[in-house]
């Protein structure tokens, strides 16, 4: 074991992924030289008809056996079609010990925790893991270890081979004849296929399943038909109208929105905001909002931000189209307004993962972000944040681009409500670290709001803008004073999860939770 | 005794929600009022009335104004909700459903007897009158100027609406006797005058405008029942910055010539005038005598 630099005792090596390196800091780590790792060639005849008629035939012909890695993205979130019926044809053909590598799993891919069981499935690598599946994982009933990355460390860990592809499917709303795809010319788009490029550029073949194949060819494409092995039409891909969920949600929940309003003061005080400044929100109600607020700011002070990034909700469109925003890169869309918006409007530029958040290409946009805004699960008094594992130890969430921004942006700002559910969010230790202490700025709770001490810099001007700081410790006592201090969690020591950090050294383990 | 400057805004919160009164006070409004009343189930009246007890004695409200609107004298409730509240010192009392003087008396006997009960110095406990009646409106000076007790008086927009045979709609146009009435006796007593809340929480423009106009009327605050109506209404209270600019003008004008009439940009600038800069002044939270 080894205490790496956030404290966390990380093995020296664990069963399905060999040697592990302890995360050493967030900028602390140079791989030695690495290649990038491609897909195979393959040369097909001229006249070949890549259209098959059913998965199954697919599966088939990709020549997917046991032991092999399959991909799949979650664009859809919430209305995917395409995962479980996959994996329920791969079970059918006998297919075993699979290494599951999707950019994410949702809610619907809960159906498949009999295949997990019955070990068609034994590997997850993934961003999140929620509910039925979370739980499993989290009483140690998946096999191996599960690997949770960030987004941005997903598309490192494809370019250099660590998750190397065998197969990869992926939902396609807008796809022609030949294989070309886009998430948006579709009567079912989920806008960005961000996450999937990466996917099809790398593996070492490509599925196109689509419920709809035209006979025109499309002009904006994502995700060029070279690429493309085989095309499968399905009835379903997936529903647009679940893409939104309480968390890519547009809220109007008064915290949320408290939260989002003291957020955006603060960013309105800090030196970062100006002409041409640009930022990113990420998922949860409250750090959404925080546009809205921001919006406020801007026309006061006659100020545009030269783009923002990242998930992209209608509050990010309405500045676009206000031209309040010049640039929307769009890595994912949170609704229906982002995918026409990225469909229509030049100035909404689709992204991939790598260009959005790999650490190891020549400079990925989140490190020319002035300013996140984060959500969190948990905060601890080193400003570690977990947005994982829950207040009971269990895994329900998503990594995503959490450590990835807060690495690359000038200002991280982390919100959140200082209890959910009697449960506080400020703790000496959090359970699972996802993001280092040394990556956040401000934490901001509607009882206070703390700061890094290592960004005494920020403390006059969150004055400024009429807040008072608290030093973290103080917060967290004045916030257990209401619901005192929670009973710790009980873990054995079986290690049931890996956390890597985005530069893929381990940032943390997470136990399985004692009976 | 907490000193209450500003009554712009009081949160309503459901007494038997305890997520809402664990965070009700972190939301901004100047008050708030934890409710007994009518947002609580008859089925619920000593739940709430237990959990309100309880965030009263353990919950920290800050410099905030805290009331609670208890059960009406005519209701089984009344009694057993004054001798809980009263001993936990809130900042007031709202008394709903008061139509007149002998109203506020057989309040204000019950209350006394309470605080006796208890060693409270009699008069301590505050109380702010509801006015939800047509007869509770034509009695509105009567009412507010009956009782040393009472801070604010208040208009209860939905009772009285029932009671007019009217419809309540967004314009307001069926209250606006009704609220003038109030204003111009809560200014006549000497005590603040309160606005009912604005329903549709959806509605922010609605809600602007209806605050603009209890604002010209005189009314020093409103009744909200969602934090989100927190920000415009005060909006609408907050002097603007011309505002404040002017008014600092007058102030400096007028100590030219202490106590008699100066000119300033043509206009004549007499008592009345520097009175509303100093009303001007302090909701914007800035003293005049800093000037």
């Amino acid at each position: 074991m080894h205490k790496n630099a956030v404290g966390r005792y990380i093995p020296e090596s664990i069963k399905g992924y060999g040697q592990l390196k302890p995360f050493m800091g967030s900028d602390s780590y140079n791989p030695e030289q690495i290649n990038k790792q491609g897909g195979i060639i393959k040369r097909y005849s001229s006249d070949r008809n890549k259209v098959l008629s059913s998965i199954e035939e697919a599966i088939k012909a990709t020549g997917l056996k046991d032991g092999m890695t399959i991909s799949f993205h979650h664009h859809f979130r919430n209305g995917d079609m395409v995962l479980v019926p996959v994996i329920e044809a791969i079970a059918r053909m006998g297919i075993k010990n699979l290494t599951l590598a999707p950019s994410s799993l949702t809610e619907p891919h809960d159906v498949i925790a009999p295949y997990v069981k019955d070990k068609v499935i034994t590997k997850i690598i993934t961003s999140g893991l929620r509910k039925k599946l979370g739980e499993m994982a989290s009483n140690g009933e998946i096999e191996y270890p599960v690997l949770f990355h960030s987004h941005g460390g997903r598309a490192r860990r494809i370019e250099e081979g660590s998750t190397k592809i065998d197969v990869a499917f992926i939902a396609a709303p807008g796809c022609d004849f030949m294989g070309n795809i886009n998430g948006t010319d579709s009567i079912t788009p989920c806008g960005s296929l961000g996450y999937s490029h990466i996917d099809a550029k790398y593996a070492n073949y490509v599925v196109a399943i689509t419920n709809d194949i035209k006979q025109t060819p499309l002009t904006r494409i994502s995700i060029p038909h070279y690429l493309v092995d085989y095309i499968v039409k399905v009835d379903n891909i997936g529903d647009p109208k679940k893409i939104g969920t309480a968390a890519t949600r547009i809220t109007t929940n008064p915290m949320d929105l408290l939260l989002a309003r003291i957020s955006a003061d603060i960013i309105a005080a800090s030196p970062y905001f100006k002409d041409g400044f640009s930022f990113q929100t990420g998922s949860g109600g409250a750090a959404l909002a925080t546009t809205k607020f921001l919006k406020e700011h801007m026309l006061k002070r006659n100020i545009k931000a030269r783009f923002a990034t990242g998930g992209i909700t209608s509050y990010q469109v309405e500045l676009l189209k206000e031209g309040l925003i010049q640039t929307l890169y769009d890595v994912q869309s949170f609704d229906l307004n982002a995918s026409l918006s990225m469909r229509d409007n030049p100035n909404h530029v689709e992204m991939d993962s790598s260009f959005y958040a790999n650490p190891f290409n020549t400079g990925p946009i989140v490190n020319y972000l002035d300013v996140v805004i984060l959500s969190a699960l948990e905060v601890d008094t080193k400003f570690n944040v977990n947005v994982v594992t829950g207040s009971n130890g269990i895994i329900r969430e998503a990594s995503g681009g959490h450590c990835d921004t807060a690495y690359g942006a000038k200002l991280t700002i982390v919100i959140a409500p200082s209890f959910r559910s009697r449960i506080p969010i400020i703790v000496d230790d959090v359970t699972t670290v996802i993001t280092p202490g040394e990556d956040v700025d401000i934490l901001v709770t509607e009882r206070g709001i703390a700061v890094n001490p290592k960004r005494n810099d920020i403390k006059d001007w969150i004055k400024d803008a009429g807040y008072p700081v608290y030093d973290i410790n103080d917060l967290k006592n004045n916030i257990e004073k209401i619901t005192g201090k929670p009973q710790p969690i009980k873990f054995t020591d079986e290690i049931v999860a890996l956390v890597e950090y985005r530069d893929g050294t381990i940032i943390d383990t997470i136990r399985k939770i004692a009976k | 005794m907490k000193k209450i400057e500003k009554r712009r805004s009081q949160l309503y919160v459901p007494g038997n929600s305890p997520s809402m009164l664990q965070n009700c006070m972190v939301f901004g409004a100047d008050g708030v009022l934890l409710d007994l009343e009518d947002s609580v189930s008859i089925y619920q009246k000593d739940s709430a009335r237990f959990l309100v007890s309880q965030a009263l004695s353990f919950l920290n409200f800050g410099d905030i104004e805290v009331v609670v609107r208890i059960n009406a004298i005519d209701t089984p409730f009344c009694k057993d909700d004054l001798e809980a509240i009263i001993p936990l010192k809130p900042d007031a009392i709202r008394l709903p459903k008061t139509s007149s003087v002998e109203d506020i008396i057989n309040y204000e006997n019950l209350i006394s007897q309470i605080e006796e009960k208890n060693n409270i110095p009699i008069g301590t406990t505050k109380i702010v009158p509801m006015l939800e009646t047509a007869i509770a409106i034509e009695n509105a000076y009567d009412i507010a100027k009956s009782s040393k007790r009472i801070v604010a008086i208040t208009i209860g927009g939905e009772d009285l609406t029932a009671d007019l045979k009217v419809t309540r709609t967004r314009e307001g146009q069926e209250l606006y006797w009704a609220r003038a009435k109030v204003a111009l006796a809560a200014s006549a007593a000497k005590v603040a005058a309160l606005d009912t809340v604005y329903s549709d929480v959806n509605d922010d423009e609605g809600l602007r405008k209806d605050t603009q106009t209890i604002k010209e009327l005189g009314f020093d605050g409103k009744a909200c029942i969602n934090p989100r109506q927190i920000q415009i209404i005060h909006e609408v209270f907050n002097p603007t910055p011309q505002e404040i600019e002017k008014a600092i003008e007058i102030i400096k004008a007028s100590r030219q010539n202490e106590g008699g009439v100066v000119s300033l940009n043509g206009k004549m600038i007499d008592y009345p005038v520097v009175k509303r800069a100093e009303i001007t002044l302090s909701r914007a939270g800035i003293n005049p005598s800093d000037i």
